[in-house]
């Protein structure tokens, strides 16, 4: 339950950038890292309360995003899902080779016992961290509904559309895709932190690596982006069957899991488009659709 | 005289070797209609995207009440009080008629529930009011030339740029769209009309802009542009002597 929030809360907040306003970012996974590192690195060298740390990652991930932002939303598509995996790859190297922060070798999170809230580290209970997560998918999930509903969400769809014909409407273009990244990085980053918190352990491939920018965006593309609760629904699916596929099948040959993970990926993407929730929402829709299609065949007889 | 909403100085832009537009210098006053007419690559849509910053000249001005425009952001042109629709026309797609006009309204609002009723007063104006719940992707393109209308009006331009009116619209829809246009400029919207529909530009402008490769060859009443031996080689041909 606490990887369906965690992944749920990640998936919600790539969501906010990509499937409202339209930029696919395949560098998350820097964000999430930015999280975990910042934190692991004040309680180690600061003695700083994670939760602070927590707030200092989200920050340093904020900075960050604007400062990538500069360059790749002159991009637009497939160009600007490619530079951003290119600066996941640049961030993710370069904390490879930063021995002052542990390098390639990674950092343990100092063992603090009793288990308090302050320390953010539970080892008798996992229940806690179960509600930490519950309370980051919340987050993400009031942020999101809060932009959906705000003018910001009209603009960020605008955006997503044809951000000519919305900047030809006054929409600030550049402004609204920054502060989609500012929101999106930062959530990103709170779950880095849990992450590192919950692990006690990271490293650059575990925080940092393509392959987690690329489960955010399939997990909230498998539950449907651009809706507000499509990216748990991906989530509730995907992590049971990533760790289904992987107890059952794991064993036999490391990648048999990821087959049949990638299989179900496609078939979802080839029958139904707009995600799980797609499905959803067609289900609901067709009774009433039926009977107003009924009801306008008579009007017209 | 009343002095110039827009003044046009001099705009010259080059697409490598293609010269789209060169030295093109008007001006339009407060609620004038000016139409815009050209063969095909004549660069009247150039001109459009070089007035409302979707491209930046090379040379040249364009000044907003006397104000240097060159080179802002099309969002802040907008902000200026010009608005626009594209010839190729670009609704939002996903979004229904009502929330396409929204993304206008909110020029002047943040608040959702008042830029609603602002969208929905504008969908009324160029009588879409009906469809406001549709899908931009569901409407005919009449009805979309509308919905760009309606979107662009939201913003409460003071100029409006309209590329193509009557393009691509079934004839029975033409006379509508016009009624539209011409009731817009009464109620004192300044609009500059690209248009390749002669009888609708006789019709509705007060002067018209001939283009021929990038450059003004005529600058005047319409009566007097169709009379006009250059335009009449460039553009019109015979028929219209």
């Amino acid at each position: 339950m606490i990887m369906i929030f965690l992944y749920g809360a990640l998936a919600t907040a790539w969501n906010i950038l990509a499937g409202y306003c339209g930029q696919i970012s395949l560098g998350h996974a820097v964000y999430f890292g930015l999280g975990a590192y910042t934190s692991t690195l004040l309680v180690r060298e600061a003695a700083l309360t994670p939760w602070l740390g927590m707030l200092a990652g989200a920050a340093l991930a904020v900075g960050i995003s604007q400062a990538i932002g500069y360059p790749v939303f002159r991009l637009r598509g497939h160009y600007f899902a490619i530079a951003t995996i290119g600066f996941g790859e640049i961030v993710q190297t370069t904390v490879l080779n930063w021995d002052g922060i542990g390098g390639a070798r990674g950092l343990f999170v100092p063992i603090k016992r009793p288990d308090s809230l302050l320390n953010f580290q539970f080892h008798e209970s996992k229940a806690v961290y179960y509600y930490i997560a519950l309370g980051l998918l919340a987050l993400a999930l009031v942020v999101t509904r809060w932009i959906e509903r705000s003018r910001r969400g009209y603009y960020f769809r605008a955006i997503r559309e044809d951000q000519d014909a919305a900047a030809s409407l006054g929409v600030p273009v550049a402004r609204e895709k920054h502060a989609a990244m500012a929101v999106s990085a930062a959530l990103t980053a709170l779950g880095g932190t849990f992450w590192a918190q919950y692990v006690l352990f990271i490293d650059p491939e575990s925080v940092f690596p393509l392959s987690l920018s690329i489960l955010i965006c399939l997990v909230a593309v498998m539950g449907g982006v651009g809706s507000l609760w499509g990216p748990l629904l991906g989530a509730a699916v995907l992590v049971p069957l990533s760790e289904g596929t992987r107890v059952l099948l794991g064993g036999t040959g490391k990648a048999l899991d990821l087959v049949i993970y990638g299989a179900l990926i496609m078939v979802i993407a080839v029958f139904q488009p707009a995600g799980l929730m797609g499905l959803v929402r067609h289900l609901g829709r067709r009774r009433p659709l039926a009977a107003s299609a009924g009801a306008r065949r008579e009007s017209a007889a | 005289m009343s002095p110039s909403l827009l003044q046009v100085s001099g705009l010259t832009k080059r697409f490598g070797g293609i010269i789209a537009n060169h030295e093109i210098s008007f001006a339009v006053r407060p609620g004038e209609l000016v139409g815009v007419i050209g063969p095909n690559g004549a660069g009247k849509s150039t001109l459009f995207d070089l007035i409302t910053g979707f491209t930046r000249p090379d040379t040249g001005r364009v000044s907003l009440d006397g104000r240097d425009a060159t080179g802002l952001r099309p969002d802040q042109i907008c902000r200026l009080g010009v608005g626009r629709t594209f010839q190729k026309l670009r609704p939002f797609r996903e979004m229904t008629a009502l929330e396409n006009v929204m993304i206008g309204a909110f020029l002047n609002t943040a608040d959702v529930a008042e830029a609603r009723q602002a969208a929905l007063a504008a969908l009324t104006s160029v009588g879409l009011g009906d469809r406001a719940a549709a899908h931009a992707r569901g409407l005919s393109t009449g009805q979309r030339k509308r919905l760009e209308l309606a979107r662009a009006l939201a913003t409460r331009p003071r100029l409006l740029l309209l590329d193509e009116v009557t393009g691509g619209v079934d004839p029975g829809a033409i006379p509508g769209l016009v009624a539209l246009v011409r009731d817009l400029h009464a109620r004192g919207l300044a609009l500059i009309v690209i248009e390749h529909n002669m009888r609708v530009i006789m019709d509705i402008a007060q002067r018209v802009l001939a283009l021929h490769l990038g450059e003004v060859i005529a600058d005047a009443p319409p009566a007097e542009v169709v009379r006009d031996q250059r335009v009449i080689d460039a553009y019109l041909g015979e028929a219209w002597r």
